[in-house]
């Protein structure tokens, strides 16, 4: 499995074909208490750098962009029942959804993990 | 705020600036049929203050008013008795203000009876959540049409011939400039059920369907059972929507969230509020709780306090304006904030035994008076299962005959030419609304004047 990042902060772990999308740390740190994610249902067509998902936190709402285009085959349903899980667990439990990738050339455009430290580092 | 005209300088200076060459280049936009040829014959440039104010007394002293005459129009507005308590209530310093106030520090008063608006909403209309209110009626519609396709991600509405064709003319004026598919019928005057086309609405409904809007009762007054629609749409996966032009019908039909619906919008005027010549009005907005983050417009909610006491709080306000922008669920950021309030004082005054009680009022009397007209001969007696407005066919053009009982002094109720220019099918139609402030001496008018102007 290999984790990519965007610059707007959303993580991506590939696995074959599929991928898994949230949040990193840094993002759930600057919305502060995450009280609602809206992901998209399976099936879900999304494309590259377009709104996929939305997270609201008591401070703000703000649009989830989709780091690769692909079909979203699984939302996380935990995140209905408790939100918070994007606060404590953003890369872990507190994914938004999966899903099949259509381009998985689209992950060359990506950083990794020490060019996502770097970037944060300069925030 | 004294008047300070302009002088011919300023004028010039200001036309400079912005490179127009004399003020009617602004309004280029108006088309040459919208203005006068020559200034109205008779009507002087100027005139004494008091010589004004004596002519437009004079002229105002023309009108029938709505609580001076036997009064039947409906279709939308009625005239309800509104206790003076009301008017007393909402005018407390406490409530008065030149704005709604939304802000919890300075303005729980305001917040409790918003809250308690909306759970009376909720409560009339059968839904889980009612927002704070929208502008009216019509606008509630419209939105309802909106947050439909935010739900459904599809894009066509399909609204029931018994819809008030006002309120289908501002949806049609509201999505002139967006993607929604509007599907429009013009309703029959069948009789038994005028207006009624749920068959078609249930054969026509497929998967590009976003939703169905329905009133209930219609235009024509005609009261239907809409669980079967319900079904029907939420099989394709569509909405239901109901719309409510008479709320005191609530105290004693089905409430819509009973029979199904998704969202119900509705006029709240009959409730607290005048006739008000045609606004300020009352949307009324509910909906299932699952759907309420594409709900449109203010939203109160309980909570507590640092010290953990029960206050209340504008909530989930992230699908507004002033958060999510131009992705916000709708432009509305207000509510109808007095409207509102005196909906709220007369319900609590009502209780809901007043308000059953109000409500087989006006359906007995509605009754009497539909059983006495349909007996004059010409007469025919359309909608035969309604509240308290009901459709008549008569034997002559209709719109002739409510002009000659105004004539008469009796504001018989609207004609369906006015409703529906140039359909010739219901040019003998017209409603006619009873409410409980008709007397048994207006019924007498109005029939003896029908009588007479058909005779």
């Amino acid at each position: 499995m290999t984790t990519y990042y965007t610059k707007d902060h959303e993580w991506l772990a590939v696995e074959g074909d599929t991928a898994t999308v949230g949040i990193t740390d840094y993002a759930q740190n600057a919305l502060g208490d995450v009280v609602f994610a809206d992901v998209p249902a399976a099936g879900t067509v999304v494309a590259k750098g377009k709104e996929a998902a939305v997270v609201e936190s008591v401070k703000a709402a703000s649009d989830v962009y989709s780091p690769v285009s692909g079909t979203v085959i699984e939302a996380n349903a935990a995140l209905g029942d408790d939100p918070a899980l994007v606060n404590t667990d953003p890369e872990g439990a507190g994914w938004f959804f999966k899903l099949t990738l259509s381009d998985p050339s689209e992950l060359d455009g990506l950083m990794d993990e020490a060019a996502y430290k770097a970037l944060v580092a300069t925030l | 705020m004294r008047y300070l005209p302009l002088t011919q300088s300023d004028r010039e200076a200001m036309l400079g600036v912005i490179g127009a060459p004399d003020i009617n280049a602004l309004f280029a936009d108006v088309p040459a049929s919208a203005y006068l040829a020559e200034p109205i014959a008779g009507l002087p440039l100027h005139s004494p203050e008091m010589q004004v104010e004596r002519a437009l007394s004079v002229m105002a002293a023309k009108n029938l008013t709505a609580g001076t005459v036997p009064f039947f129009v409906g279709g939308g507005a009625y005239k309800h008795h509104v206790p003076a308590t009301v008017d007393h209530i909402i005018q407390r310093g406490e409530f008065l203000t030149a704005y709604t106030p939304y802000q919890p520090e300075i303005a729980q008063g305001t917040l409790q009876v918003l809250f308690e608006f909306q759970s009376q909403v909720a409560r009339l209309t059968g839904m889980e959540v009612a927002n704070a209110s929208m502008y009216d009626g019509s606008t509630a519609m419209t939105e309802a049409v909106f947050m439909a396709r935010r739900v459904t991600r599809r894009a066509k509405a399909v609204v029931s011939a018994g819809v008030h064709p006002h309120y289908v003319g501002v949806l049609q004026t509201l999505t002139r400039f967006t993607d929604d598919e509007v599907v429009t019928t013009t309703p029959t005057l069948t009789t038994g059920a005028p207006g009624d086309d749920l068959a078609a609405l249930i054969a026509g409904l497929d998967a590009q369907t976003s939703c169905v809007i329905v009133q209930n009762p219609n235009i024509f007054g005609h009261v239907a059972d809409l669980t079967p629609l319900a079904d029907a749409c939420h099989a394709v996966g569509a909405l239901l929507i109901v719309v409510v032009t008479e709320v005191i019908s609530l105290g004693a039909i089905t409430s819509p969230g009973e029979m199904g619906a998704d969202i119900v919008v509705g006029e709240g005027q009959s409730i607290g509020n005048g006739l008000n010549f045609g606004g300020p009005y009352l949307g009324l907005f509910a909906c299932r709780d699952k759907h309420v983050r594409q709900m449109p417009g203010r939203l109160c909610g309980e909570t507590v306090d640092a010290d953990g006491k029960r206050g209340f709080v504008l909530t989930l306000s992230t699908r507004e304006q002033h958060i999510r922008r131009e992705k916000a669920t709708s432009n509305i950021c207000t509510n109808s904030g007095l409207c509102a309030l005196a909906f709220s004082v007369h319900m609590t005054l009502l209780g809901e035994k007043g308000l059953r009680h109000l409500a087989s009022l006006n359906h007995a009397r509605a009754v009497q008076l539909a059983e006495r007209l349909g007996r004059i001969p010409g007469v025919e007696l359309v909608t035969t299962q309604f509240f308290n407005e009901f459709a008549l066919k008569l034997p002559v053009e209709a719109r002739a005959v409510i002009r000659k009982l105004a004539d008469k002094g009796v504001l018989g109720g609207i004609s369906l030419g006015r409703l529906y220019p140039g359909v010739a099918e219901l040019e003998r139609g017209m409603i006619v609304a009873v409410t409980e402030t008709a007397t048994d001496a207006d019924f007498d008018a109005f029939e003896d004047a029908l009588d007479e102007v058909l005779a």
